[in-house]
């Protein structure tokens, strides 16, 4: 047998063991999903004792699944995404091990959700210019700032933290990063209501909000490199599946054309079958950007990939209502709600239109994007740092 | 259709250093410049480099067919590397347009003297000819001679062989004719570095190729020339955002680089992103061409459409990032930004392309 036929044949008899000890069809959700983590079947790539076997990241789609077939639970990831995208990686690379055997079960369960308290109003693309304070009194650090664009807020158990503890020195490293307690009574969270009628985020505003040093991640004054490994997990989990033709927005149009016959317009013609191919090369990029990888040639292309699916969901979702003319000047329904799960396919063509406006601004702007991809990919020279050098608390502001 | 491979292999990416190697060492720009004032003197030796010392002009022939056996893949890769240097060589009009209407003609001698580099072979329909809108004027008189003008031919400048369209009775018949027994005009080109040329067939004696769907065959190989010209045009955008980059990290004003402006280094961005789109609809294009992957069709369209016009784009950023020099005749970027404007025009227009390919994914234009 090859390594890999090894490792499967594995993966299989611990899976199986799994099921034979828990049967999916009587034992309890979350009962199952908690055996799971134990048996190290929940994240195959974490280490062995934190819900993992120390295997590669591709091993847990095998588990996955044998698991489905099974009929097995799943722990409904979309419910926790802050949590085990971003949360789970930077607790199993910065905390302790008591951190990691704290938070980390729980977490992927979804027995605790989790936030992410890092944009400020002050401090959206220049996140580094975050301003909530983080004082020292004792064991415990107490917190007072407001945090913005803050998903699952009002669903959250816990929450990643970014906050200033020494304003004395440059920007970068005045911070610290913690893990934040969201029924503490200093925690207060508003729904922050979108140009879409919905508030699927919320603002949190910290009043002495208290954290205790044990729940630092990473040394005092090292919260950006912390960050910064949360970050790029988000870009890890950007990239995506494969999708079949005409699965992303431009779907929604193209069944719109053949439906509707009475709504076709000859002047909109060239337009949507302009978009159609940038749909279809954009689907086709990711497939190249996956090659490239599988290939062990990562390469700059994710930024990029990025920056043309918020152009194209925009012009798509601008076409699609043009093309419905009357209908296209109809809402769903402006009432503010708080979403579950977000779904930018999600609601009408009104909705699609007003929520693609945020996927050049959501998860780094399509200007930041442009510099990163002018400064890291073709070399060209940095945006002047006026703020560099100088003291956080000296920076105008 | 998931399955094609968009990356290059080894051999293709071998194939196309080789091909750099040369053109850099015989296809300076000072020289491709030269072709607009009327030097032609590099052409004929720098083809029989890259036909004969680096067997490409048989590349899509099979080798039990005279040729080198490879597929639209290392065809797609060749034409990438000439796109990159604007190279006036007859490898698409002769080694893929021609090679496939003969290699689907089933004529295997003449066949086999194109792919070897010996001969030179051109289709005589004008180039601006989409591959769905072929129409055949010549016809045969009542000696059995061709007469007939076909205008705005490319390839029919370096061709030693003509093959024609005829229209007869019940179809289209494909004819060979010697290049000395017709009349080829030179015509005065927006790309001088694909000259083309009007061609008056005033009685000429042929030799029929093909007798029955010799429309078929000739729209099967424009087809397959704008799959593949994706890679010429690609080749064409990345000299010109490796140009324009280059220019402007050296280039200073008010006391910096200029590449540092936002205003501009937003643009070079966007190009960059364009331009690894445009190798993805061009590898796409290329593997299903090779593969005779039931997406091939839709793939050329996409290719055609969308390569076309950011060639187009990335020529005429080229030549406005650049200021001043970038319109002058000693500047190579008008070589660029001519390439580039004429593909877009041949072979069929991108609005004409999206049109038909509207059709082909059920999402017509109305026919009102």
């Amino acid at each position: 047998m090859t390594t890999e036929e090894t490792v499967r044949a594995d993966l299989k008899t611990r899976v199986d063991a799994l099921l034979e000890a828990h049967d999916p069809a009587t034992v309890e959700r979350l009962d199952f999903l908690r055996a799971q983590f134990d048996a190290g079947l929940a994240w195959v790539h974490f280490p062995e004792g934190l819900g993992g076997l120390g295997l590669s990241r591709a091993h847990q789609t095998y588990v996955n699944e044998l698991l489905a077939a099974a009929g097995a639970p799943d722990n409904d990831p979309r419910r926790n995404g802050i949590g085990l995208g971003m949360a789970a990686p930077t607790i199993l690379a910065y905390g302790t091990e008591e951190q990691k055997r704290r938070f980390l079960r729980p977490l992927w369960t979804g027995e605790e959700v989790w936030c992410q308290l890092f944009s400020e109003p002050g401090a959206g693309s220049d996140l580094a210019a975050v301003a909530t304070r983080a004082v020292r009194d004792g064991d415990t650090w107490v917190v007072n700032g407001q945090k913005v664009w803050t998903s699952s807020a009002h669903k959250a158990r816990w929450a990643i933290l970014l906050a200033r503890t020494d304003p004395d020195v440059p920007k970068h490293r005045g911070m610290s990063y913690f893990i934040c307690d969201m029924t503490d009574p200093g925690v207060e969270v508003r729904p922050l209501r979108q140009i879409t009628g919905e508030a699927e985020f919320n603002e949190v505003f910290l009043s002495d909000a208290r954290v205790p040093d044990a729940h630092r991640l990473g040394a005092e004054g090292e919260g950006w490199k912390v960050a910064n490994a949360t970050l790029m997990n988000e870009r890890v989990a950007i990239g995506g599946n494969a999708t079949p033709r005409e699965a992303s927005m431009i779907g929604f149009v193209a069944h719109t054309w053949r439906t509707r016959p009475e709504l076709r317009r000859p002047e909109a013609h060239d337009q949507l079958m302009s978009l159609w191919v940038e749909a279809e090369v954009a689907r086709l990029s990711g497939t190249r950007l996956r090659q490239k990888i599988a290939a062990g040639q990562p390469g700059p292309e994710g930024s990029g990939m990025k920056l043309t699916f918020a152009r194209l969901t925009q012009q798509i979702t601008g076409l699609e209502l043009q093309l419905l003319g009357e209908e296209g000047l109809r809402y769903d329904d402006w009432t503010m709600t708080r979403p579950d799960i977000v779904d930018f396919t999600g609601r009408d063509p009104g909705y699609r239109y007003l929520r693609a406006k945020g996927n050049s601004i959501e998860g780094g702007t399509s200007e930041i994007l442009r510099n990163i991809i002018a400064e890291r990919v073709l070399q060209l020279p940095a945006e002047p740092r006026a703020d560099k050098d100088i003291p956080w608390k000296d920076i105008p502001r | 259709m998931n399955d094609a491979n968009l990356l290059y292999t080894d051999v293709e990416t071998a194939l196309q250093e080789s091909v750099r190697d040369l053109l850099t060492d015989r296809c300076a720009p000072e020289k491709v410049i030269a072709t607009y004032d009327g030097d032609r003197e590099l052409q004929p030796k720098l083809w029989r480099s890259l036909a004969l010392d680096l067997g490409l002009a048989g590349l899509l022939v099979p080798e039990e067919r005279g040729g080198a056996g490879a597929s639209a893949r290392e065809a797609a890769a060749v034409l990438e590397e000439l796109g990159r240097f604007a190279a006036p060589v007859p490898f698409l009009t002769s080694s893929v347009i021609a090679t496939e209407a003969l290699l689907r003609a089933g004529d295997d001698a003449l066949l086999a003297t194109v792919a070897g580099g010996e001969r030179t072979a051109a289709v005589v329909v004008p180039f601006s000819t989409s591959p769905d809108e072929l129409r055949a004027t010549v016809r045969v008189d009542g000696q059995g001679a061709l007469r007939g003008r076909v205008t705005s031919v490319a390839g029919a400048v370096d061709a030693d062989v003509l093959l024609v369209p005829v229209e007869v009775a019940d179809g289209v018949e494909l004819h060979a004719v010697e290049a000395g027994a017709a009349r080829i005009t030179p015509v005065v080109s927006l790309d001088m570095t694909r000259q083309l040329a009007d061609v008056d067939l005033d009685g000429a004696s042929s030799t029929r190729v093909v007798e029955d769907g010799g429309d078929r065959a000739v729209r099967a190989a424009l087809e397959l020339g704008a799959a593949l010209m994706a890679s010429e045009q690609l080749g064409v955008a990345q000299w010109c955002l490796d140009t324009t980059v280059g220019y402007l990290r050296d280039r200073t004003q008010f006391g910096r680089s200029v590449g540092g402006f936002q205003a501009l280094k937003h643009r070079l961005a966007d190009l960059y992103v364009m331009t690894e789109s445009t190798r993805t609809a061009a590898r796409y294009a290329a593997t299903t061409a090779a593969d005779d992957d039931p997406d091939r069709h839709v793939a050329a369209l996409m290719a055609k459409s969308y390569c076309s016009d950011s060639a187009v784009r990335a020529a005429e950023e080229c030549v406005q990032l650049h200021g001043g020099i970038g319109m002058t005749w000693e500047h190579p970027a008008h070589l660029y930004l001519k390439r580039a404007k004429a593909d877009q025009v041949a072979l069929g227009n991108p609005q004409a392309t999206r049109r038909r390919l509207g059709e082909v994914v059920d999402l017509p234009m109305p026919t009102t």
